[in-house]
Parts: structure tokens; sequence; C-alpha cells
């Protein structure tokens, strides 16, 4: 029988640090909806998104009242549009048309936010390929809820360069739409190595191609909860640090498995994983670099910071494995930089550089993840970033991923104000040497030696 | 052990006054939810109970006595939690 500790240990969660199920994220299949007429699709796209969808708020509310767990975000990813619209849509103009469909569409089911305008490029594009990021600054600047990835790179197929300077100027082509607004679209675009077909996370989800016709996945959070239970044992040791990790990451999953059944069961949309992402918020003790801090660190990016985090990432994966019947998505500690108060601490103390930010992503989820750059940041600088982020990612078998913010007209010294849930951010300098000779090549790298397993 | 997974976990927290329970558990009884379990503290002065209820033969929604219990609570000065047993049970057992 459950005692009044326990259920006073769970409401305090949830009342004092911040736990919460971060989304609920509904995977839908748009490959029946495809026509050569574009009108067609985009009706096919509308219906087929709030059939599937149209119980989604209702189902979040139920659950959130009767559990008493918040349930943050609610969310819809589809089929990567490049394959879907390529047989209708010859500009990317007609490509865009689409992005307004699926901001309809959410808009009409209650979600907020829909991903997928994605194309998956990592050997080679095709002309729809090529369409669709092309029409990402238009997309991205006229709706709201569109979230849009670009997968450039993998183990397998090694990163595709042409793609990788592609981006770079597509970002900074985003960033100059929305210049008045901070460059603020560029939050909504992000570029992956080895990007996962069932990540329930913006602004990278997108519905795999070997995904069933619609999935539920959960993405559930907890830093402060974390936070809260290593205070208990500081000065222990690795040992008591790792078993206090382990025990807290497992509570937490099992929240986000039972929000995820019970949406599956409700909305008859079979479970897909569980994300087992730490993700933080601006909220003050909803931050994974204070987590790193109580660990010991007295700012995120001091030495030891890489280290910590691998031990943090890897102490949550093995917590949360248990809690939950299926894993997937990015699974690991986030850490972005405006949507986590630690981390704006540690770059305001000049604590911690984008140099450390690479290194710390090759220990855990994601990788550059809402860092503002000056907006005089050259496309070749910006693409020479990104490549070396697929680097990591390709050579370490990991999902790796950079959402960089150019705020046009504003640079180092100067903060960018995102809002709500996305925070603020001061700009960061990025080291001024340039690699124009080498973005500049044609073509792609080649995958590494260590992916020829078969 | 009692399986609790398909019942319901009433916490009152706030000041210690009067007839906490016996308001409560008078709403229970008007609305047919019978009260299986109760655990009750004071923690640094504050009241702090636990009541595990089935609310099968209830003759409310789970809502509607969510938004009543919360009603209550508001009068009396106290927090009412009414939430499914599930959310523990699957957070602390194995």
């Amino acid at each position: 029988m459950i005692n009044i500790f326990e259920v006073n240990e769970t409401n305090n969660m949830v009342e004092h640090e911040n736990l919460d199920v971060r989304t609920i994220t509904i995977g839908i299949s748009l490959l029946s909806c495809i026509d050569s007429d574009l009108k067609k699709l985009n009706q096919n796209i509308y219906e087929c998104i709030t059939g599937v969808a149209k119980d989604l708020a209702r189902v979040a509310k139920e659950i959130e009242a009767e559990y008493g767990i918040p349930i943050v975000n609610k969310r819809i990813s589809v089929t990567p549009i490049a394959l879907i619209g390529g047989a209708a849509c010859k500009t990317p103009e007609d490509f865009a048309t689409i992005a307004d469909t699926m901001d309809r569409a959410a808009e009409a089911v209650g979600a907020d936010l829909i991903g997928g305008y994605s194309a998956l490029v990592s050997k080679g594009m095709t002309k729809a390929d090529e369409l669709l990021i092309r029409s990402i600054p238009i997309a991205l600047c006229r709706t709201k809820r569109v979230c849009s990835s670009v997968n450039l790179a993998s183990t397998k197929t090694g990163i595709n360069m042409d793609a990788v300077r592609l981006m770079g100027e597509i970002l900074l082509e985003v960033a100059e739409r929305s210049k008045d607004r901070d460059s603020v679209d560029c939050m909504k675009l992000v570029v992956f190595c080895n990007a996962p077909d069932d990540n329930p996370f913006m602004a990278g989800a997108f519905h795999g191609v070997t995904e069933a016709d619609a999935v539920i996945n959960v993405g559930v959070s907890g830093p402060g909860v974390v936070k809260t239970a290593l205070e208990k044992v500081r000065g222990e040791n690795f040992e008591v640090l790792c078993e206090t990790i382990k025990r807290t990451a497992f509570k937490v999953t099992r929240v986000g498995q039972l929000v995820a059944q019970e949406a599956s069961r409700r909305l008859g949309i079979p479970f897909g994983i569980i994300d087992l992402s730490l993700a933080p918020t601006p909220a003050i003790g909803d931050s994974v670099a204070d987590i790193l801090r109580e660990i010991g660190l007295e700012y995120a990016g001091a030495p030891g910071t890489t280290a910590a985090l691998a031990m943090l990432n890897d102490q949550v994966k093995k917590g949360g494995v248990m809690a939950s019947s299926y894993v997937g998505g990015l699974s690991g500690a986030f850490i972005p930089v405006s949507e986590d108060q630690g981390m704006i601490d540690s770059v305001k103390a000049g604590a911690i550089t984008l140099e450390k930010l690479e290194a710390m992503t090759c220990v855990c989820s994601v990788g550059l993840d809402m860092i503002a750059i000056p907006g005089d940041t050259k496309a070749t600088t910006i693409s020479g970033m990104i490549a070396d982020e697929m680097a990591l990612g390709m050579v370490n078998q990991k999902t790796t991923a950079a959402r960089l913010i150019p705020v046009i007209g504003k640079g180092v010294g100067d903060t960018v104000e995102f809002g709500g849930l996305f925070g603020y951010a001061p700009i960061m300098p990025v080291n001024r040497y340039s690699c124009d000779d080498f973005i500049n090549r044609t073509g792609r790298i080649p995958a590494p030696i260590h992916s020829f397993k078969n | 052990m009692e399986n609790t997974a398909d019942k319901t976990i009433i916490t009152v927290v706030g000041k210690d006054t009067v007839g906490i329970i016996a308001k409560v558990c008078t709403y229970l009884s008007e609305n047919g939810i019978n009260v299986l379990d109760i655990s009750q503290t004071i923690v640094s002065g504050y009241f702090n109970m636990m009541m595990i209820v089935d609310m099968n033969r209830a003759a409310k929604s789970f809502v509607e006595c969510q938004k009543d219990l919360d009603a209550i609570g508001e009068q009396i000065g106290v927090s009412i939690k009414c939430q499914k047993a599930e959310i523990f049970e699957k957070m602390h057992r194995i």
C-alpha cells in the first residue's frame, strides 16, 4: 500500500521541483497523403493531421487533471515533408504552402508545435530535398508552430558537405527575415547527424519512414528533481552520487511511462517510446547546469564539466531504461544555453565557451543548442561550426545537432530575448578565423572506417 | 500487498484547524465515495493527511469531485488534491 511519505515525495516533485511531462508528441505518417496535385495534397495533409490528433489536447488535459502531473506541451511530428511534397511541389513557394497547412492543422487541434518540415540528406539531396531546404526561410517566417530539421550526416553515410554549406546560408536567411524579432525564427530550425526517427522534442521531431501510421512518443523532464535529490548527498562518493541519479531518473521516467500508456490507450494510438532526456527550462531550479554545479563545479564549463556531464547522462539512462518498456528518441541531458538559467549564468560569468560546449556535446544528447551568435557571422563560419558538430556525431555514432541563432544587428555583449520556455541568451563570441576554402569544397566527407561493420 | 492502482488518493495539506477530516469525510460519504485508509501527521504545525478512497461508485465524475474538493479546501484554508493512485504506485513500486 502506498504511504503518505511516498505521496508527499511525488507531489513535492511536481509542486517544488518542476517535475513535468515535457511533451506528448503524436507522430503521424503522411505517406498516404501523397498526390501530384498540390491543392489535393494540402487538403489530404490537413485532414490526416486533424483526424489523427483531434483528441490530443483533450486527452492531455484529462491525464493532467487525473494524475496531477503537468503536461507542458502537446505536439505533432509528421513524415519529412521533402518526401511528401516531392511529387507536387515545383518551387520553394509550393513547399511553403504545406508549412501553412501544417500550421493551420496544428492550431486546429491545439498542438503547440508541429515538426517534420524536414529533409533527410545525409548522403545526397534530391531535387525535392533542395527545394524544401530553400523554402525553409519562407516557411518558418510566416508560420507560428512549424519546426524544421535537416539531417546532414550519419555514421553510415558520412557528411553531405554540399548540404552543410547550403544550411549555413539558409540559417542566415532565416535570421535576416526575422531580424526585426531578434532572428527568433532560427530557433525553429535544427540540423542533425544521425537524427532519430522517434524524437518527441522540438525543433527536431519528425515521424521517420520506419514508423507506423501513428505513434505516441513522450518526453519527460525533471532536472530540478535530480538536483534536489543530489542536495541530500553532498560530499558523498561517486557510487552514492550515481545511485542517487539512477533512482531519481527511474522515478521520473515511470511518470512518463504511465502518461504515455494512458495517452496511447485513450487516443487509440500505439505507444512508441519514452525519451529519457533531462530537459531544462529557464525556470529557477529547472536547470541541467545547476545539477553540474551541485555535483561540484563552480560553474558549468569549469574543468571537469565534460566528465560530470558524461556521468550524469549515463546514470540518467541507466535509471530510466528500467522504468520504461521502450526507450528512444534523443535520451540524454540537453544543454541548451538560452533555456537553462544555470547555462546563461555560466556564459555571463565567462565560464563557458562555444568550444567547451562542443566538447560537452560529445557526451550528452544533441549538441550546440539554442546558442545566440553575432549576426555578422559569415555563412561559411556557421557551416564550419555545423560540420564540426556533424563530425562528432558521425565518429561517435551518436546523434548530434546544431541550433544556432545568428542575431542580425547584435554582437557579443548584447542579450537576446526569445520569450517563454525559450528563455534569453547572451550572444557568444565565435572564433573569427576563416574556414572558407574548406567549406567551399564540393561533395561529401566519406563515412568513417568503423561504420563498415557488415 | 493490496493493489491500489485503481484507487484514488486524496491529500490534504494546510494549517491545522478543527474539523478538517469531518468536512472532507462528510463530502465523501454524501457522494458515495468509500474511504479505505487514512493516515495523518502534523509536520511543523501543518496538517498533512492522505486518504485512499474508492470512487467506483461515486455519485459524480472524477473531475467534478476534484472541483468540489478544491472548493471545500478553499473554504477551510487547506489544499486538497485528488489524484489517481496509479501515479504513486508506478513511481514507488517496481
